[in-house]
């Protein structure tokens, strides 16, 4: 060890980011996302290059590769739904993470780096999961893929030689194909990782948050260690192990039982090979996506252009990142806020859901109307923040953890 | 959560046993990748056994057909190419086919189940080339001690009539024979042990 030590900062890591790294002692449920993500992370990268074993990049040979897998090679099938389920597991698990951020205040100075990184995280995971959905080439693949290129093309006066530079070619096809294969196998992967390595350096650095909000390195012990601090090795580490194994048992349930989740998973028309000539009758977008799609279905053209959609559904996503400025509460944790807060944050769950649930339904009158009002409300929740945290009646925050 | 009276034993087992049960779990998930990359059903059926009908193979002509990716030659040996392997046993590396180069019931000089057929593959066991087929006695390239076999024009290995090396090659080992039976008189398999046998 003082071979290495000499040489490798091993013994300073450890301690400084497992063994005396000192993390707030009421660490509850929300907490075990954080962990969770990574070991999904891990997931896909060994799962993924696994299929890649076998897996062809060609649009002639894709379909059939994929078929491959799941028939002959030993154990394929395990290994695909692994990483198929892995991808909304993924999902599942980082809007968590983001929502223990939201309620607790995790982003609030000084977190907002953290924040901002797992914000482009959020971006790189929906990027990685549309360039990896395209490589089964399936009719869903295509068309999805089809689809939300041509929203590129919405842009004015560029758009159409962008999206005709995303493609490679005049319509979703092989090059396509390849290119996707390329961000998705290396590229984005390397990016995501690089990521993950910043987000949770930048958290060490001023440590975590706690669902009190209680910034605990105020309250200091003699040894200089926080009062309300455990090390995070080995309280967390094992309890970690203990959120991994419960979570690998829903995990094993779904991608051994049902592994195409009733079509949410694994689409139905992805089983039917790609047709450039022919469009299903109902094109569903993947349900981590639907809340934003549904924002785009919402807003109608403008002036004969759909860009106004388009843009409002970068700027949900957008809008997010400014979080640590837009609230200005007191407090840090819903714990300590008034109901005025707590029935905007109630009101933003439920919009986002019935906008999840609006993006998968086939657009009608009522449906459109319903998605622009949850739109509103979505926004409002960011727009009006400034106001209405400021407003809040908000209960005393302890000064020791609870 | 106080450090002074810890339990170092329950401490010592509980760990113990975690990284036991942790290690086996990682041991049965490496299992599916591990074995995925085992040939496929798609690869063992392509490496499957291959029938071969040779019935119009004419006496002292190759035939050359493709087993697990590889070239297997059939050659109808005449009865002065039988005679020439006796000739040349002192030229050689391994003239008893002492090495495991073949199967079981694979013996003797003419390294075949029916002399007059000899079944063997085409690959040099130097470096992986397939030879040429020379079964023309004392050609000017090869000199005039050669009594018809195998030429590898890579580096210039030879082999006799039955696959045999001559010495002092770059390649070390008679050329392999493949597991094969016969059918009939005119059809075998190569690929399968005859019934009865390992």
């Amino acid at each position: 060890m003082g071979w290495i030590d000499a040489r490798f900062p091993l013994s300073s890591m450890w301690n400084e980011h497992l063994a005396q790294y000192y993390a707030p002692k009421n660490f509850n449920f929300w907490y075990y996302f954080g962990s969770l993500a990574l070991l999904v992370l891990v997931m896909q990268i060994i799962t993924g290059i696994w299929l890649t074993m076998n897996y062809k990049p060609d649009a002639g040979l894709a379909f059939n590769s994929v078929e491959y897998i799941m028939r002959d090679v030993n154990w394929g099938w395990l290994i695909r739904y692994m990483h198929s389920t892995g991808a909304s597991f993924f999902f599942i698990v980082v809007y968590l993470h983001m929502f223990r951020g939201l309620i607790y205040g995790s982003y609030r100075k000084p977190r907002e780096l953290i924040w901002i990184f797992g914000m482009i995280i959020y971006l790189a995971l929906m990027a990685e999961a549309f360039m990896g959905y395209l490589l089964p080439w399936g009719q869903m693949s295509y068309w999805g893929a089809q689809v939300i290129i041509n929203l590129f093309g919405a842009i004015p006066w560029v758009g159409e030689h962008i999206a005709i530079w995303i493609r490679g070619d005049y319509v979703v096809a092989d090059a396509t194909l390849n290119r996707f294969f390329a961000f998705h196998v290396i590229a984005v992967p390397i990016v995501l990782l690089m990521l993950v390595v910043l987000h949770i350096l930048a958290l060490h650095e001023v440590g975590s948050n706690n669902p009190d909000g209680i910034e605990i390195k105020k309250n200091k012990n003699a040894n200089g260690n926080p009062k309300d601090g455990i090390p995070f090795h080995p309280y967390y580490t094992v309890k970690d192990i203990v959120g991994v194994i419960v979570f690998l048992i829903f995990f094993s349930l779904v991608v051994f039982f049902a592994p195409e989740m009733g079509g949410y998973f694994l689409e139905a028309n992805n089983f039917i090979p790609a047709d450039q000539l022919k469009t299903p009758e109902h094109i569903a977008q993947l349900w981590y996506f639907t809340p934003f799609y549904a924002m785009l279905r919402a807003v109608p053209s403008i002036a004969g252009s759909a860009f106004p959609g388009v843009l409002t559904m970068f700027l949900a996503i957008l809008v997010m990142f400014f979080m640590p400025w837009l609230d200005r509460g007191v407090v840090k944790s819903i714990r300590y806020r008034g109901n005025l807060y707590k029935s905007a944050v109630v009101l933003f769950v439920i919009s986002f859901f019935i906008l999840g649930w609006l993006g998968m339904e086939p657009p009608s009158t009522v449906k459109t109307l319903i998605a622009q009002v949850c739109t509103v409300i979505y926004f409002a929740f960011f727009l009006l923040m400034p106001v209405y945290t400021k407003m809040d009646k908000t209960k005393p925050v302890p000064d020791r953890v609870t | 959560m106080s450090g002074d009276d810890v339990d170092s034993g329950k401490r010592r087992f509980l760990v113990a046993a975690t990284t036991l049960v942790g290690g086996v779990g990682v041991a049965f998930a490496m299992v599916p990748f591990v074995s995925s990359m085992e040939p496929s059903a798609k690869a063992r059926a392509a490496g499957a056994p291959v029938r071969v009908d040779f019935s119009k193979l004419e006496p002292g002509q190759m035939l050359t057909v493709e087993w697990r990716g590889k070239p297997i030659w059939l050659v109808s040996r005449t009865e002065a190419m039988l005679k020439s392997l006796r000739d040349v046993d002192s030229q050689l590396v391994d003239p008893n086919s002492e090495m495991p180069q073949q199967p079981a019931y694979i013996t003797g000089e003419d390294r075949s189940i029916k002399p007059g057929l000899l079944v063997v593959i085409g690959i040099c066991t130097h470096l992986g080339c397939s030879p040429t087929f020379r079964p023309d006695i004392a050609p000017v390239d090869l000199g005039p001690g050669w009594e018809g076999g195998f030429f590898c024009p890579c580096h210039g290995s030879r082999f006799d009539l039955a696959g045999r090396v001559y010495s002092h090659m770059p390649a070390p080992k008679n050329l392999v024979i493949p597991p094969y039976h016969f059918l009939s008189e005119t059809e075998l398999v190569i690929g399968e042990d005859p019934k009865g046998t390992a």
